[in-house]
């Protein structure tokens, strides 16, 4: 014990001596943990809120009766089931929408206390927390998640005002229920949501599910059983984007992990003297890895903890915005703060203790191996480097055969993902293979002795640095990849959002009847050119939700309803009420290509149409078709109206607009202008990319330090090649700009690779990942201002991180170069 | 379920000593303070029929009660109970759709030579799910009714329900007149007023099925049918109540009822009818009741399930023992319920309900 302490003060010693070593093993540890478990503090909450939304009724996979058509189905076949017998519960759904200085559009859950299968705990409630009486009662109450009242800016008691001027029950916090979610008894539901007598869904309780009834065949055309929740929509959903960061917060992890070892490495380098005075003292070699493996835990447990810290920070910055994009893509509610378990504070410091040990064990076994009286031999090193770089390009090959074969066979999002994991490591690890074959290249075309020196001692670096240089290769291509696809989707997006969004005002009337009042008034006024009525009706094909809208034949579609592929026909088809346009996602859902036969299950028998179209729907969620409105409203007679374009001459989009707001109390969320459209489009889409972004300079950012780190931890051991040189004539000066040549040749070409390796992750990206995660595809867009800028990045990232050590490199005094060969290293 | 839940009920039903639920401080008086506001259980009210076989929506609760005594075709006892409680959560008249007042609670039990099995089931009023019609009479919650066959009021029902492990359906005729307890169906529950309308059918030959575990069985016997209605039953300090309804083997029938009084003073009263229909009312001091054995059920409550019953000026002295000394209903608010048969004088058979333990 004894020895161990004195062992462990020695070796501490050292980072008195080297303070930039200590803080960038801090800094390593603390960066990794940090962006880690940030991103992990993003998903955790996001995960947890969706788990809070689908599980306003616990029990996790509750069978649910569906109408087969349409959203809601009448409350006759609730009281006719449960008078068979059927131990169901009704819950009706929808969306109320309130004014204020932030509009708000919050989902409504009416619920029957009553019926709830056994066992069911309420808005994540445990039992206890219902006052029958109060909840179902008169004025009855509202329960609502601190974050959305927040957001309602009301408090406890205080009654909601919808912005068609409904009032809710008095609001009652629920601390445990989904953000943007409202719950409230069924017949409080029905009323607000100008709902009598309809339900949404049948809840079914586990135990009656598992006795497989069958539905009475009157019922049986009006319902389906849904064996789980639907509430999986939304994980499944978002699921893209979490791995997405999840990705990313991984990559930066390891690239924080590179600069730990690299300066753990450097530290064993420098304190090889110290190890061998300590083991010729009498300390055993066990006290000796017991007392580095004692110190590699401290730096682990201090990082840890500044890491999970500084995460849980990153994590509060970030989730503002992820929390907006998630709610602007998915319609998913995720509360704007963070509240983590202990759980995932004790998984952080595990984190920084598994990357500490992963950094480190590679230098804790060579200290073990350590010979006592052993002599630097750089060369004989870089022969074993050499034969280890070629088993990494072998595995290199292999993972790009691996990557290709999940391209060619793979058709999930988890293959496409394993595509893109293979081939960013097939790229790292083939980089030393590579720049050694560069290098060698240029070896053959050199003449002068200090260029061949110049090149052959990059090789000779190369093992040292490859870890680094792997880092940042990794970093740009990343960047590229990101960058590609979200410049190349913002291109596609704002011109995909620009020719669609053609009308000049778009209104969302309070129901079917107000919708037809304005549409006949709006006809007379001076200066509307086009009014254009959207009928629809929601539909479930293949159990996944989708909105038939029906729209009347008007030539303007022709140019704003941007259409991928067509027939030729396609919109007389359309018009005619024999063809049907499919947005990307439902056609690759569904399966159906052009001239296939859509089959839609209506109220008079199944209606087949023709797919005469396909268009992009970026960002819906849910499928989406167009039909013709009159064929709609033919074979579904409860379409609503729920929207009216209309087309105004620029001069009176002014007048109408006030005429409106004030003749039908319409409000800023029922009556938007294109302009605050497309701004909220892009507002979204920027917010959507922004924890990217940012996720992604981090990762960047980290690659540098990683990089200097190995430079520092070169420029210690690379005196000895360099005093040689010296003692030839070359100047310090001289010395320290061809370092810096070297570094940023091995840089640029890790930057030049970066590109091709960057591009194919984009195209992975969209013509893959995106694919898989969201059903459609983006046309693969390179923009070079962005590589060369990104590039220029890169080297001007690793000239900053070469300054400093080349910095010392020039300052050191003659002495030491002279002492290299006083040394015997 | 949860507990706040059960409160609802416990306090709504007047049945204290709920398993979970803390008891409310001020006892059933809090049930008192707004009771007001419903209508009120007088003396001199006549009863009316068949307007009286249907819901009193004025009125805070109110129930529609069977309980059967049958033998299958090897001679084993069987017990049946069919029951629906109407509990309004506020005064005033019945709104249609889920804005209705009322809450509706069914419980059914089958007791028998295997044990008991009881299911429960929960409905709002308005939306048609539970309710009762007076004329034809039928009363139903989700899949369990108690329907008239024909002819007017109560004379002839059909009786079904379902549980996860049984089913029945009984024919119910009945043999002789309805009963009116207390004054002309004012009974009284306290000595402080607290009283509730009471009739019942005492005299319904039973025919019909029963189905458990899979295995179905003929059965035959008698039944019983209570209907009662009230806003304010118990008084403060009443904890619960033991009530027996009797088929005695000359033809007779007995109901007497105790409700225990925290201060030990029970409050005991009866009808007497005879086999002809002839109803006399029994005293407090007319009724001797005595506990004489206990059984633990399942949820650790010690309840009496052998009781000595005496009217001395009618001649009876009996020992009503459970048939299943387990026939626990652990339901939102838990009670026990179930058959017992008569020793001593005269033999007989019938249902022993407890509540408040």
């Amino acid at each position: 014990m004894q020895t161990l302490r004195i062992s462990l003060q020695a070796l501490l010693s050292h980072w008195r001596r080297h303070p930039l070593q200590f803080f960038s093993i801090l800094t390593g540890l603390w960066l990794a943990t940090a962006l880690w478990t940030g991103v992990q503090a993003l998903n955790t909450q996001a995960r947890a809120d969706y788990a809070r939304a689908s599980a306003v009724f616990a029990g996790p996979a509750q069978a649910q009766l569906l109408p087969r058509r349409g959203e809601r189905f009448a409350q006759a076949a609730y009281v006719e089931l449960r008078r068979r017998g059927w131990q169901v519960s009704p819950v009706l759904e929808g969306r109320l929408r309130f004014a204020g200085k932030e509009p708000l559009s919050v989902q409504l859950l009416g619920i029957d206390p009553l019926t709830l299968p056994h066992g069911t705990s309420i808005a994540g409630q445990p039992g206890g927390s219902l006052d029958l009486g109060a909840f179902i009662g008169t004025p009855g109450q509202a329960w609502i998640a601190p974050d959305t009242l927040q957001r309602l800016g009301l408090h406890p008691g205080e009654q909601a005002v919808t912005s068609d001027g409904q009032r809710l029950p008095p609001l009652h916090i629920q601390a445990q229920l989904a953000p943007g979610v409202i719950v409230l008894d069924i017949g409080h539901a029905q009323t607000l949501l100008h709902a009598p007598g309809l339900i949404s869904r049948l809840l079914i309780s586990t135990e009656f599910a598992a006795s497989q009834p069958v539905l009475p065949p009157e019922l049986a055309t009006v319902l389906q059983l849904k064996e789980s929740a639907d509430s999986g929509d939304l994980q499944r959903l978002t699921e893209s984007f979490h791995l997405n960061l999840t990705a990313l917060g991984m990559l930066a992890c390891i690239v924080g992990l590179f600069i730990v070892h690299a300066a753990i490495g450097l530290a064993l380098e420098q304190r090889r003297g110290l190890l061998r005075t300590l083991r010729a003292c009498g300390v055993s070699l066990r006290t000796l890895v017991g007392a580095l493996a004692v110190e590699l835990g401290l730096f682990a447990i201090i990082s840890g903890v500044a890491g999970v810290a500084s995460g849980y920070l990153l994590a509060s910055l970030l989730l503002t915005d992820v929390a907006a994009s998630l709610r602007g893509l998915y319609g998913a509610e995720v509360a704007g703060h963070l509240s983590l378990s202990p759980q995932w504070w004790l998984a952080g410091l595990a984190i920084s203790l598994l990357g500490a040990l992963l950094a480190g064990c590679g230098s804790l076994l060579r200290a073990a191996r350590l010979p006592l009286l052993a002599l630097a031999q750089p060369q004989a090193w870089r022969a074993a480097q050499g034969v280890w770089a070629r088993r990494q390009a072998v595995l290199a090959v292999l993972l790009m055969v691996l990557a290709a074969v999940c391209w060619r066979f793979g058709d999930s999002l988890l293959i496409a993902l394993l595509m893109m994991g293979a081939l960013l490591l097939a790229g790292a690890l083939a980089l030393p293979a590579l720049l050694d074959g560069a290098l060698a290249l240029l070896a053959r075309g050199c003449r002068g002795p200090l260029t061949q020196w110049f090149v052959a001692d990059s090789r000779q670096q190369l093992p040292a640095m490859s870890l680094a240089l792997m880092a940042l290769l990794l970093a740009l291509a990343a960047s590229v990849g990101v960058g590609s696809m979200t410049e190349g989707f913002r291109k596609t997006f704002v011109g995909w959002l620009d020719q669609r969004l053609s009308a000049d005002l778009y209104l969302t009337p309070i129901d079917t009847a107000q919708s037809l009042e304005i549409g006949a008034w709006v006809k007379g006024q001076p200066g509307v050119r086009t009014v254009l009525p959207n009928w629809s009706v929601e539909l479930r094909l293949q159990g996944w939700p989708v909105r038939a809208q029906g729209i009347v034949n008007d030539p303007g579609y022709r140019t704003a309803w941007p259409l991928l592929e067509q027939r030729d026909d396609a919109w007389e088809q359309l018009a005619a009420g024999q063809g049907a346009m499919l947005s990307e996602q439902l056609g690759r859902r569904l399966k159906l290509g052009l001239g296939d036969t859509l089959v839609l299950p209506a109220n008079d028998g199944e209606q087949r149409l023709t797919v005469v179209g396909l268009y992009a729907d970026y960002g819906n969620p849910k499928g989406h078709m167009l039909v013709n409105a009159d064929w709609l409203r033919r074979h579904w007679p409860e379409a609503t109206l729920g929207n009216i374009s209309l087309k105004i001459a620029p001069e009176q989009v002014a007048g109408i607009r006030s005429e409106l707001e004030q003749r039908y109390a319409l409000d800023s969320t029922r009556l938007v202008d294109q302009g605050s459209i497309k701004r909220w489009s892009n507002e979204v889409f920027e917010r959507t990319f922004a924890a990217t972004g940012a996720l992604n300079s981090l990762t960047l950012g980290v690659a540098g330090v990683a990089l200097f780190i190995s430079l520092l931890t070169l420029g210690h051991s690379r005196l000895g090649q360099l005093a040689p040189l010296w003692a030839l004539g070359v100047d310090r000066t001289r010395l320290a700009w061809l370092s810096l040549g070297q570094t940023l040749m091995l840089a640029g070409l890790t930057v030049v690779l970066a590109m091709p390796l960057g591009l194919l992750l984009a195209w992975c990206m969209v013509a893959v990942v995106n694919v898989q995660a969201f059903g459609w595809r983006l046309p693969l867009q390179i923009i070079p201002g962005q590589l060369l800028q990104l590039g220029l990045l890169g080297l001007l990232t690793s000239l900053l991180a070469a300054i400093g050590p080349l910095w010392q490199l020039a300052r050191r005094q003659p002495a030491d170069l002279l002492r290299q060969f006083a040394d015997e290293r | 379920m949860n507990v706040r839940h059960v409160v609802a009920f416990c306090v709504a039903f007047l049945l204290a000593g709920c398993d979970d639920a803390p008891k409310p401080a001020s006892g059933f008086a809090g049930l008192g303070q707004d009771a007001a506001a419903f209508e009120q259980v007088v003396r001199g009210r006549p009863l009316q029929f068949p307007a009286d076989h249907g819901a009193h929506n004025g009125y805070r609760i109110e129930w529609w009660y069977v309980t059967a005594n049958l033998k299958d075709e090897q001679g084993r006892d069987w017990g049946v109970q069919w029951t629906l409680f109407r509990s309004a959560l506020r005064p005033g008249a019945d709104e249609p759709d889920w804005g209705s007042p009322n809450v509706w609670m069914g419980h059914v039990g089958l007791n028998g030579p295997f044990g008991h099995h009881y299911a429960e089931t929960l409905a709002r009023g308005g939306i048609g799910q539970a309710g009762v019609e007076a004329q034809p009479f039928n009363a139903w919650i989700d899949d369990w009714s108690l329907q008239s066959t024909s002819g007017t009021g109560l004379d002839h029902l059909q009786m079904q329900a379902a549980g996860t492990d049984f089913r029945y359906r009984l024919q119910l005729d009945a043999d002789g007149p309805l009963v009116l307890h207390g004054d002309q169906g004012y009974s009284e529950k306290s000595g402080q007023g607290q009283a509730s309308y009471y009739y019942s059918q005492p005299f319904y030959r039973v025919t019909g099925e029963i189905e458990r575990g899979g295995q179905r069985l003929k059965v035959s016997g008698q039944a019983w049918l209570d209907r009662e209605w009230s806003s304010q039953p118990l008084a403060a300090g009443q904890r619960g109540w033991d009530w027996f309804s009797l088929h005695l083997d000359s033809g007779a029938k007995l109901m007497v009822f105790q409700v225990r009084q925290a201060d030990g003073q029970h409050y005991r009263a009866g009808t007497w009818i005879g086999a002809d229909g002839t109803s006399t009312p029994l005293r407090s001091d007319q009724i001797q009741l005595g506990e004489l054995a206990w059984t633990t059920q399942q949820n650790g409550r010690k309840v009496p399930t052998r009781w000595r019953v005496q009217i001395p000026e009618r001649g009876v002295d009996v020992e009503a023992d459970a048939v299943q000394p387990r026939s626990w209903m652990g339901t939102l608010f838990p009670y026990w319920e179930g058959p017992v048969g008569l020793k001593g004088n005269p033999g007989g058979r019938g249902y022993l309900e407890m509540t408040g333990y």
